[in-house]
């Protein structure tokens, strides 16, 4: 941060005071307290501490102290008062630098060879869990495979991945309860995978069929689950967060122990939504979790042509929400980072919001070639050398949980699971025609009976017109 | 029927239907406007549905057309609160808790601010349970927002945005005549399973009084009621307009022309049979709103019925709306489809 002394007397405060601008996000303050698992002992019993407490206090204990240290500068002894309480108010003209000199630094626990980062703070994670999410992880990176292989078969008509965001996907959904509803933007799969969604009902949807929950009226890949509490994917983006601060409000009314979790790309950021939803969320006082995936693209835009400010976390403050910027690349870090999010969430009302780095190694869509616009070899280089599914599976390795064994036998099942899942999807009847026109509302008005009745009409005296197999 | 007046400054009132028109109910109640009317369905809603929330901006104190005084001093802040500026996080706000179950009773403060939720409301609210194959939907939610020509509203406090809305499978659009409609029609909006928009003509909040009941009840959607009936041309409009095309009837009768008037009250999904069974009565249309002419809900009316009616048409159907241009301050009297148009228009009909 740039720091004006030009006209200040006392130097040491000056620089206090400035540096309490960023005090609120200074990492000693928020991170977790070593009552933690430590880094230099192996952790194998499945209790969970609930540190979340103690965090929880000393985060809003630290958000006294600037009041505390401008009182000791000269010159800002008074204060003067305006709707929206007391301000303090200095003689001195003094801009806030448009950045800091230092971004945000990222929370991490695991280093790329997946080892944890002696000293760090985190919730412990059990062999138990910790080999779930592995398993979710890989399981998430087949399924996208192929899945984007039988799009280019022509098999199905649309598919985008989440490859390189596995970390986030898996850990985010393992750090929630079942009970946190979940407003996703469209890369988010496998929150919907650990929660309990089969490879048969996301090859459903993909394929439209009679079993799709969806009925067949979304492009592949909106998925929905009212069952695993996973509002039903749309297409533009950003409209979900405003309807998550709702959703919180509404969970903080019923008094539920459950929170919203929305997810947004670094793009998403930009649109009027994001504002809306996160000032809504702080003023409202909702228990929301906004998770940000800046994985440095929105299809061929880079985050350079996105914003200017370091990142997203930064925006948070603007809004009063309590932010944090984590390494959505390691499983561990964003499982700490979202499961205290939550806590927070649920136990003070409020909104968090955490930025998660990461990467998109995949191409936007199936409808995206991203050599188009960035280097192959920037692309390998995340896909090789920062995968986070290696990452995790290194650490999890290293203790002895997981085996190029246990590897092998995941992947090919996985494999297996999913070509059957998708022959039988493919298999399946098509979704009735008389599906087209219900649920437009909850009951089919009096137009769309008799456009039905037309329809009927039409397909039976022109069925070459139409598509086979819709039963009428 | 009273003598009605046109747009000055004295009230305005709405005795009793001529016969043949449908009610509700036929008990007398107090004498409302439609603020209070409005008012009182809110508090009758936020009574019978624990679950319901009013929000908006300024609602707290009583909105800036007083329609939502006294609710939160009743219901609590929890319930009842005023939110940022900001109309697409008012709508998306609305769309999460009523996906949660509840019914959320948005404010919108003037229809012409209605836009930057437009995106929320077609792409969100209209598909809610279509795209997720009714496993989910935001059915508890209805936007009330004021709308119409108040006299000297200009460009952003007089517009007529419902043709846009009628254009989107989903939801719903309803706009109410008079205080009596309007507690009803607000009543059945709210507790109607689907997504509703209620435009409330914010001419009428002061300067229409009629007999409102004072109990709970409903009036059905999409469900158009003919006010007055007769024999030569059938009239049909919504809102505040109907006052000006009952006083266009009235003028008419003078001269031996008997008018069919209907008003349509659910603009989305619209009542077709009762207007197409008018028109084979009369054998002409003739659509009156103040939204400009190109593009308006007038032109799907008559569309519909000519496929309907073809045959039985003496005359074109005619409309006799706003102009094309932004709605106009200091030209707003040459603006509007005033009284003298609309005889006109009926006169130049029935003499086709």
């Amino acid at each position: 941060m740039a720091i004006w002394f030009a006209r200040s007397k006392n130097l040491v405060s000056s620089l206090r005071h400035n540096l309490n601008l960023s005090a609120i996000l200074n990492k000693c303050d928020y991170s977790p307290r070593p009552i933690f698992f430590s880094t230099t002992s192996q952790l194998s019993s499945t209790s969970f501490l609930s540190p979340v407490a103690s965090l929880r206090h000393e985060s809003t204990a630290v958000e006294t102290q600037p009041d505390h240290l401008v009182q000791i500068d000269e010159d800002d002894g008074q204060e003067l008062d305006f709707p929206g309480g007391k301000v303090g108010y200095t003689s001195e003209m003094k801009f806030i630098p448009e950045s800091s000199s230092r971004r945000i630094p990222c929370y991490r626990v695991l280093n790329e060879d997946g080892r944890i980062i002696p000293d760090s703070d985190f919730i412990p994670v059990s062999e138990k869990l910790a080999v779930r999410m592995y398993e979710q992880m890989a399981t998430l990176q087949v399924m996208d495979h192929i899945f984007y292989e039988a799009q280019r078969q022509g098999r199905i008509s649309f598919y985008l991945t989440s490859v390189g965001e596995e970390a986030i996907n898996i850990a985010s959904a393992a750090a929630l309860s079942p009970d946190d509803v979940v407003l996703p933007q469209y890369r988010e799969p496998g929150v919907l995978l650990w929660r309990g969604f089969t490879l048969e009902e996301f090859a459903n949807q993909c394929f439209g069929n009679k079993a799709d929950y969806g009925k067949g009226r979304q492009m592949p890949i909106h998925y929905g689950s009212n069952r695993l509490n996973y509002f039903t994917i749309s297409s533009p983006i950003a409209t979900q967060l405003p309807q998550a601060a709702g959703v919180g409000y509404s969970l903080k009314m019923d008094k539920k122990n459950a929170c919203a979790v929305t997810f947004i790309g670094d793009g998403g950021t930009s649109e009027g939504d994001f504002h809306a939803g996160l000032n809504f969320a702080a003023v409202m006082e909702a228990p929301v979790v906004f998770i940000c995936r800046n994985n440095g693209w929105a299809i061929s835009t880079h985050i350079s042509e996105q914003f200017r400010s370091d990142g997203i976390v930064v925006k948070g403050q603007a809004y009063g929400i309590r932010s944090i910027r984590v390494d959505g690349n390691d499983a561990l870090a964003v499982y700490s980072a979202v499961r205290s999010a939550r806590e927070m969430a649920v136990t003070e009302q409020r909104p968090v919001l955490i930025e998660a780095m990461t990467y998109r190694v995949g191409h936007h869509s199936t409808s995206d070639d991203s050599t188009k616009y960035r280097a192959a070899d920037e692309i390998q280089y995340w896909k090789m050398s920062r995968n986070p599914v290696n990452r995790f599976r290194k650490w999890v390795e290293d203790n002895g949980w997981w085996s190029e064994e246990d590897e092998s036998k995941l992947r090919s099942n996985a494999r297996k699971q999913l070509l059957q899942a998708i022959q039988a999807a493919e298999k399946w009847e098509k979704q009735p025609l008389t599906e087209l026109f219900n649920d437009v509302y909850d009951v089919k008005p009096k137009n769309l009976e008799e456009q039905e009745l037309g329809l009927k009409e039409l397909v039976e005296k022109q069925p070459q017109d139409y598509p086979h197999g819709f039963h009428v | 029927m009273a003598a009605l007046l046109g747009r000055s400054c004295r009230k305005l009132s709405f005795p009793s239907l001529s016969h043949g028109a449908r009610r509700v109910s036929t008990e007398t109640g107090k004498s409302l406007n439609l603020y209070s009317a409005i008012n009182q369905a809110l508090h009758i809603a936020l009574d019978t549905d624990p679950w319901s929330y009013v929000f908006g901006e300024d609602v707290g104190f009583g909105g800036v057309f007083r329609c939502t005084t006294g609710l939160a001093e009743r219901f609590g802040k929890n319930r009842v609160f005023n939110t940022p500026l900001c109309e697409q996080g008012i709508v998306g706000f609305g769309i999460g808790l009523a996906a949660m179950g509840n019914r959320a009773i948005v404010e919108i403060q003037f229809a012409d601010y209605i836009y930057p939720a437009f995106d929320q409301i077609v792409n969100e609210a209209a598909k809610f349970r279509y795209r997720s194959g009714n496993q989910f939907n935001c059915g508890g939610l209805t936007i009330r927002a004021p709308y119409g020509a108040v006299g000297h509203g200009g460009h952003y406090h007089s517009q007529s945005p419902e043709a846009f809305f009628c254009h989107v499978p989903g939801i719903k659009v309803v706009i109410p005549r008079s205080p009596r409609e309007a507690k009803g029609l607000l009543l059945s909006c709210i507790r109607d399973p689907n997504p509703v928009v209620f435009f409330e003509p914010k001419w009428l909040y002061r300067q229409a009084v009629e007999e409102v009941p004072e109990h709970d009840y409903m009036i059905p959607l999409s469900e158009a009621e003919v006010i007055r009936e007769g024999n030569d041309i059938t009239l049909v409009g919504w809102g505040a307009q109907l006052t000006i095309m009952e006083q266009a009837c009235l003028d008419a009768e003078k001269e031996g022309i008997s008018c069919e008037l209907i008003d349509l009250k659910t603009l989305l999904p619209w009542d077709k049979e009762t207007v197409e069974a008018s028109v084979k009565k009369t054998g002409r249309l003739l659509i009156s709103h103040e939204a400009p002419v190109t593009g308006g809900f007038g032109a799907e009316i008559s569309a519909t019925i000519l496929e309907r009616c073809f045959l039985k048409l003496e005359a074109p159907v005619s409309r006799v709306c706003g102009l094309d241009t932004p709605f106009p301050l200091v030209f707003e009297p040459f603006y509007m489809p005033t009284k003298n148009k609309i005889l006109d228009a009926i006169k130049s009909t029935v003499n086709y």
